[in-house]
């Protein structure tokens, strides 16, 4: 029997095993590795961090990590702001049927490509659009308005695109907040502000955190948001990385860029994480 | 704000409307992509010319429809393709995963859990590159040694495949073993003494305790391998998945072609949505 559980373990461990090294661990020191070195000349190579020095040194990489680092923050606080209303309607306010239909709702736009809704935004926003129609039809502006290909327009499609993996997280925890204990919160007489301050934020905090996560990391790994409705000095660093990888085909300095926004990525996933006192397991898991 | 708690009514005429107008922000998008996929226009932007279902079925130029476009067919066929083998090896390493965290306790479990964990915070693009880059090592490396030109590792169908498996795999993990967790291992044990042996007891009770979750995996899998953008574009090769096609075409000017298939993805995935729920209602 102990040998056979030996076996069974074995088994179940391999696959787990081969996933892990070949297609995460390995690629990822291989990608460090590759970023360490600098090409001398054709097909002589040296360690170097030559790559993290171009990274540092060059104003417009060093901006644009900067800039895409900031503007993932700002949507993923607006996707909270906007999102967190929504969800304690759906959780507590709105009952039976409507509630499940509700939360349905949310969850029917994310079953499509993420394509088809930045292309959705593209149809509204741009100069021949439906807004722009709209406000010249209502005779606010006069002639066609674009407003595509701009910072706002990044920022609508990101907080949108990401806006179900800040609801779901936040409904579930906020449904497991029991009715009584909002009562109480009055009865001991809190408003709905010190109540919502001293127990609603609280209770919601594991969600909170979770949807921060996940949409943060959403938004810094974008790259069709920002490409399609950005304009042309909306760079993002997935677009550099992108660029060094198949267009220049400088593969040394893309696995830099690739290990900065991983580094970033990480460091604010792990903050964050620290800062509330929550672990990885419980808010992905 | 509870409704047990008595509230002004203007706050509460006031909370529902912004409730009604964010989900007026999220069906907007969707709403124009499917109504333009009906303008008989080459544009999908105002003016409305009228009605047409050309973009569909129509076979002549300038409207070649969805159903006679056969780049947009073929790449159909290939996310398809791609997102079925990814569910099926998801969904197998998911249940393989599941069991082992569930029903076994080993040094560094803990560890391994949250290495599990961590393909779902990494960024895509990411993923796509590091396995881009090793891939290549190693076939530059066979190339080298043996003179072999391994096509399996160079960009290409195989490394869509594997690089998206990499981080769907624990999405499948996880929601196979929210299942197993509520497993009633009891019914186990009487299988077993009514002489079962061990892999039938799995076979006979376990498995079939865990097929809605199973199916639930694979749908999530295909979806998110359907849509899945940001791994595929660092790894794709000659044959585009849908994605990479429409972003192609989206890039060197839109018409209502994209619109209908669009239009198509949303009635397939909501399908699939629909199916899912049913599945899950009936058991």
């Amino acid at each position: 029997m102990r040998a056979q559980a030996k076996l069974g373990l074995v088994l179940l461990l391999t696959p787990l095993l081969l996933w892990l090294t070949l297609l995460i661990f390995i690629p990822h020191v291989d990608m460090l590795l590759v970023s360490l070195r600098e090409r001398v000349s054709a097909g002589v190579y040296r360690t170097s961090l030559a790559n993290y020095w171009a990274f540092l040194s060059e104003p417009l990489y060093l901006r644009t990590f900067m800039r895409t680092a900031v503007m993932s923050t700002l949507a993923t606080v607006i996707t909270l702001l906007i999102g967190f209303p929504v969800s304690y309607y759906i959780a507590k306010i709105a009952r039976g049927r409507v509630q499940s239909a509700l939360f349905l709702l949310c969850l029917v736009p994310f079953w499509v490509s993420e394509l088809v809704r930045t292309f959705g935004w593209m149809i509204l926003l741009r100069e021949t659009g439906i807004i722009s129609n709209l406000l010249q039809f209502l005779g606010l502006v006069e002639g066609p308005v674009e407003m595509l290909y701009n910072d706002a327009a990044i920022m609508v499609g990101l907080v949108y695109t990401s806006m179900l993996f800040m609801v779901v997280p936040l409904v579930t925890t906020l449904q497991t907040l029991p009715d009584e204990v909002v009562e109480a919160g009055y009865d001991l007489g809190g408003n709905s502000f010190s109540v919502l301050r001293e127990i609603i934020i609280p209770h919601a905090t594991p969600g909170i955190v979770s949807g921060c996560i996940v949409v943060f990391m959403l938004s810094l790994g974008n790259y069709l948001t920002p490409i399609m409705l950005g304009g042309k000095d909306s760079l993002w660093f997935t677009e550099l990385i992108y660029s060094q990888f198949i267009v220049r085909f400088n593969w040394e300095l893309g696995a830099a860029f690739g290990f900065m926004l991983l580094l970033l990525s990480s460091a604010i996933v792990w903050g964050m994480l620290k800062l509330t006192g929550q672990s990885l397991e419980r808010t992905v898991g | 704000m509870i409704p047990t708690i008595p509230q002004p009514r203007l706050l509460t005429v006031a909370y529902t409307a912004y409730v009604a107008a964010f989900f007026l922000f999220l069906a907007l998008p969707l709403a124009v992509v499917a109504v333009f996929a009906f303008n008989d226009s080459q544009f999908p932007s105002l003016p409305w010319e009228g009605f047409t279902w050309n973009w569909f079925f129509g076979s002549e130029s300038p409207m070649i429809g969805v159903f006679h476009e056969r780049s947009i067919l073929r790449a159909i066929g290939t996310s398809a393709f791609v997102a079925v083998c990814v569910s099926v090896l998801s969904v197998a390493i998911g249940l393989s995963n599941a069991f082992l965290f569930n029903r076994y306790r080993f040094p560094g479990q803990g560890i391994l859990y949250i290495l599990m964990l961590l393909p779902l915070v990494v960024p895509g693009i990411v993923l796509g590159i590091s396995i881009l880059v090793f891939s290549s090592r190693v076939a530059n490396g066979l190339w080298e040694i043996a003179q072999w030109d391994f096509e399996a590792l160079r960009p290409g169908l195989v490394l869509v495949i594997l690089g998206q498996f990499s981080f769907i795999a624990t999405i499948a993990t996880l929601v196979i073993s929210a299942r197993l967790q509520k497993f009633d291992r009891t019914l186990e044990d009487a299988a077993l003494n009514l002489g079962a042996n061990r892999l039938t007891a799995v076979r006979t009770v376990t498995l079939p305790y865990l097929m809605p979750a199973m199916i639930g995996a694979f749908v999530v899998a295909f979806l998110m391998s359907f849509e899945n953008f940001n791994t595929t574009l660092m790894l794709v090769g000659s044959d585009a998945p849908l994605t990479i096609a429409m972003f192609d075409r989206l890039k060197e000017g839109s018409t209502p072609l994209l619109n209908a298939v669009s239009l198509l993805l949303m009635l397939g995935s909501s399908c699939l949505a629909l199916l899912v729920i049913a599945f899950q209602r009936r058991n």
